[in-house]
């Protein structure tokens, strides 16, 4: 069995993350309850006549990923994993009401093309020319952890030396806001706003002076409150951890009802520093990779932005970080990181 | 690498324990397969759909309504199930019932479930009703293309890893091929692996635009092919390791012996001249399977009938097979493209296949592709069949492969 190391991170997101060198000096407060990424001159990336194509999604993936490649210092990766939870939201919009609006008649196909779920990772195949394991995630809350986990058993058994992994969601323009609007008639629903962003992340068998391991990940579709808790124990002691060893414990808190998952979960680890992100963000399908970004980005430098502070004091080095996210009382993730 | 005794002692083998589909030539693997032994096809005019290609199209439609699939999943009256989770539930439910599963939770137990329409059926009939009728809004949370597999790991009573994959219409090939690695890897005792797709006026009117659906019945492998018909299905197998089925005294249907995923890096939706990513699925997983091309008895090929398609991989089969490519066929003239589906579909058929030691006929057939002069199997052939070959291809150059042995 091999280790599995992040050689590179990278983001698009709400937050200025993509094209700074600094992690999270500036934060940008948001008043809406849908927010866009901060999108960078796209052309850096990819080329006119693709790029007219692209939907917010696909140019967020492409770009993202294109980058973690170069900071990893990768041409060409050995697989290609992506997660999304709703896909190619806008496209699939897009065509949906030209079906409606002429009535089945003088339809034309691109959007049509563009709205399949696997476009960002068959986008980014075509654009490095590579032929290699290519696979989409599309399971909510997980879409993003199940293509982590794919592309984690990729590593440690050695199918591949290298992997691309990434998690991008688009808002899109509609379907959004009757999602927003049932989610403004629940009790307790979400306190963070929806937003948007890709997080793309090269993965390796080789190890390197500091370099971040993910030591473990593991998903659990559905779990009661004391059953998760059994599930986090278990994890911690499957991998030799005590809940003292963990120096950063980051919640995907988003403000709803099912926060008391992270209340729980919290109470394991009294003593550590509580991250948390969401309100950053947004709440998306794959605002989890925004997660996996920031603990990557806490790991390297060494530094947590006060904003990312839920509870605790960050008072001495950190080494050891478990996130947990779920979504509205399922799907559930572990991700355990270790600073080598 | 030959397929040596030591190979197999050094990793546990995937064995396939239990089967269900529903598709448009029957509700059952039983009559799904009295169709494939009569040549009889289950396209027709679309009946559950309201579109205005109904004369130009035929389809492969399920032939339950929702309203029956309801009433036989007992499920209550203010359910929010798409079709694709009805179909999806209603095959898996099968698959656990063929396995003898009595105790889902004896083993640790996965679901990985493929879509590409998700809940897409609801969606394009309420779009513009979401904001104003309470009755239907229940569809907003089943649009996403996780809400099926959810559906189906609830009533299944699956708590541990499930997951969904969308890689256009080599998706449920490829959540085969990832319950065949957590299975080998030790990482799940037992995994339910499928597809499910229903039949919606996005997709009908998506392949139109691309100009390859048929208005008569598909001829796949034909010179006159003149594109595909759409259709509408689920299907899920039983992967378990074979220590356990054999612990457990099960009957091994077939097993898993190779899979491949590669991508054609060439176009978001057709497939390359040479057949790149198709000859790359089918020659990876001959290696994953330690198999060579001769050792493969029968390919139950992709071929949706397009032009593009079947060219290019009839030129792939031939790069790797040479001049002697084993029987082939293509089953889609039976139940029409199913899209996600299509591989779970397919991967039921192989395993019938290795079974009944029959190869399935390539109906509506007549021509052969002039450049590649490849004749499918037309009528139900019998012969020793020691492994199948099955492959799925998508848009966006997805391509991946499956090798399926005898038990």
């Amino acid at each position: 069995m091999k280790n599995c190391y992040i050689h590179s991170a990278v983001s698009i997101s709400t937050q200025n993350t993509f094209e700074t060198k600094g992690f999270l000096t500036e934060i940008v407060e948001h008043s809406t309850k849908k927010i866009e990424a901060i999108h960078p001159n796209y052309k850096n990336f990819i080329s006119p006549s693709s790029l007219r194509r692209m939907a917010t999604g696909v140019k967020m993936g492409v770009a993202a990923s294109s980058k973690a490649l170069e900071i990893a210092n990768l041409p060409q990766p050995e697989a290609i994993i992506t997660g999304t939870g709703m896909g190619c939201i806008e496209d699939t919009e897009k065509f949906l009401n030209s079906i409606i609006a002429n009535k089945e008649k003088f339809l034309t196909p691109t959007s049509f093309i563009q709205s399949t779920h696997n476009t960002v990772a068959a986008q980014i195949a075509l654009g490095l020319k590579c032929k290699v394991y290519n696979n989409t995630y599309v399971h909510g809350g997980l879409s993003f952890e199940s293509a982590l986990l794919d592309a984690h058993m990729h590593i440690i058994q050695d199918e591949a030396k290298n992997v691309l992994v990434g998690g991008v969601d688009e808002l899109g323009n509609e379907f959004i806001d009757h999602v927003m609007m049932m989610e403004n008639n629940t009790e307790n629903g979400l306190k963070v706003p929806f937003g948007e962003g890709a997080s793309f992340f090269v993965l390796s068998s080789d190890k390197f002076e500091n370099c971040i391991k993910i030591k473990a990940i593991e998903t659990i579709s559905s779990a009661s409150k004391e059953g998760l808790i059994l599930r986090l124990k278990l994890f911690l002691s499957q991998n030799n951890i005590g809940p003292k060893t963990i120096d950063a414990f980051v919640t995907g808190q988003n403000g709803d009802g099912f926060d008391t998952y992270y209340d729980k979960a919290s109470t394991l680890f009294p003593e550590t520093l509580n991250l948390h992100y969401k309100h950053l963000s947004g709440e998306f399908y794959t605002a989890s990779s925004f997660g996996l970004f920031i603990a990557t980005q806490v790991l390297k430098h060494q530094t947590v932005p006060k904003s990312l502070i839920n509870q605790g004091e960050f008072t001495k080095p950190i080494k050891t970080v478990l996130l947990y996210n779920q979504f509205k009382g399922r799907d559930h993730s572990f991700i355990l990181l270790e600073r080598q | 690498m030959p397929n040596t005794e030591l190979n197999k002692i050094k990793t546990p083998r995937v064995a396939i324990t239990g089967m269900g589909i529903i598709s448009a030539i029957g509700n059952s693997v039983e009559s799904n397969k009295k169709a494939l032994f009569a040549s009889e096809n289950g396209i027709g005019n679309i009946t559950l759909i309201n579109t205005i290609h109904l004369d130009a199209i035929k389809v492969g439609e399920v032939k339950l309504s929702n309203e029956a699939l309801i009433s036989a999943l007992q499920l209550s009256e203010n359910n929010n199930f798409s079709r694709t989770a009805l179909l999806g539930l209603f095959a898996a439910k099968a698959a656990v019932k063929n396995s003898g599963i009595k105790d889902i939770s004896a083993y640790k137990t996965g679901l990985i479930s493929a879509t590409t329409v998700g809940g897409m059926d609801k969606t394009e009939l309420y779009l513009k009703q979401f904001e104003s009728n309470p009755k239907i809004q229940k569809y907003i949370a089943s649009h996403h293309a996780g809400d099926s597999t959810q559906k189906i790991a609830d009533a299944l009573g699956i708590i541990d890893f499930v997951t969904t994959i969308s890689t256009a219409c080599s998706s449920a090939t490829n959540a085969i091929m990832l319950g065949a690695r957590f299975i080998k890897s030790g990482k799940l005792d037992r995994v339910i692996v499928g597809g499910t797709d229903a039949l919606s006026k996005f997709t009908i009117n998506g392949f139109k635009t691309l100009m390859i659906q048929s208005e008569e019945l598909c001829k796949p492998f034909d010179a006159n092919r003149n594109g595909l018909n759409l259709g509408e299905a689920a299907a899920y197998l039983v992967l378990e390791s074979e220590q356990i089925a054999i612990k457990e005294n099960k009957p091994i249907l077939a097993y898993v012996s190779g899979y491949a995923n590669a991508n054609d890096a060439f176009h978001q939706t057709a497939s390359s001249h040479n057949g790149e990513g198709a000859f790359l699925a089918m020659d990876k997983a001959l290696q994953n399977a330690s198999l060579l091309p001769r050792d493969i008895n029968y390919i139950n090929a992709h071929g949706t009938a397009t032009p593009n398609n079947d060219l290019s991989e009839s030129v792939a089969i031939k790069r790797i097979f040479e001049d002697k490519v084993p029987d082939f066929s293509s089953t889609k003239a039976f139940t029409g493209h199913t899209l996600a589906a299509a591989g779970a579909v397919e991967a039921v058929f192989s395993v019938l296949a290795l079974q009944e030691q029959v190869v399935f006929p390539n109906i509506n057939f007549e021509t052969e592709i002039p450049e590649t002069g490849l004749k499918p199997v037309t009528e139900l052939k019998r012969n020793q069949i020691q492994n199948v070959l099955s492959n799925s291809f998508g848009f966006g150059g997805n391509c991946s492969t499956l090798i399926l042995s005898k038990a």
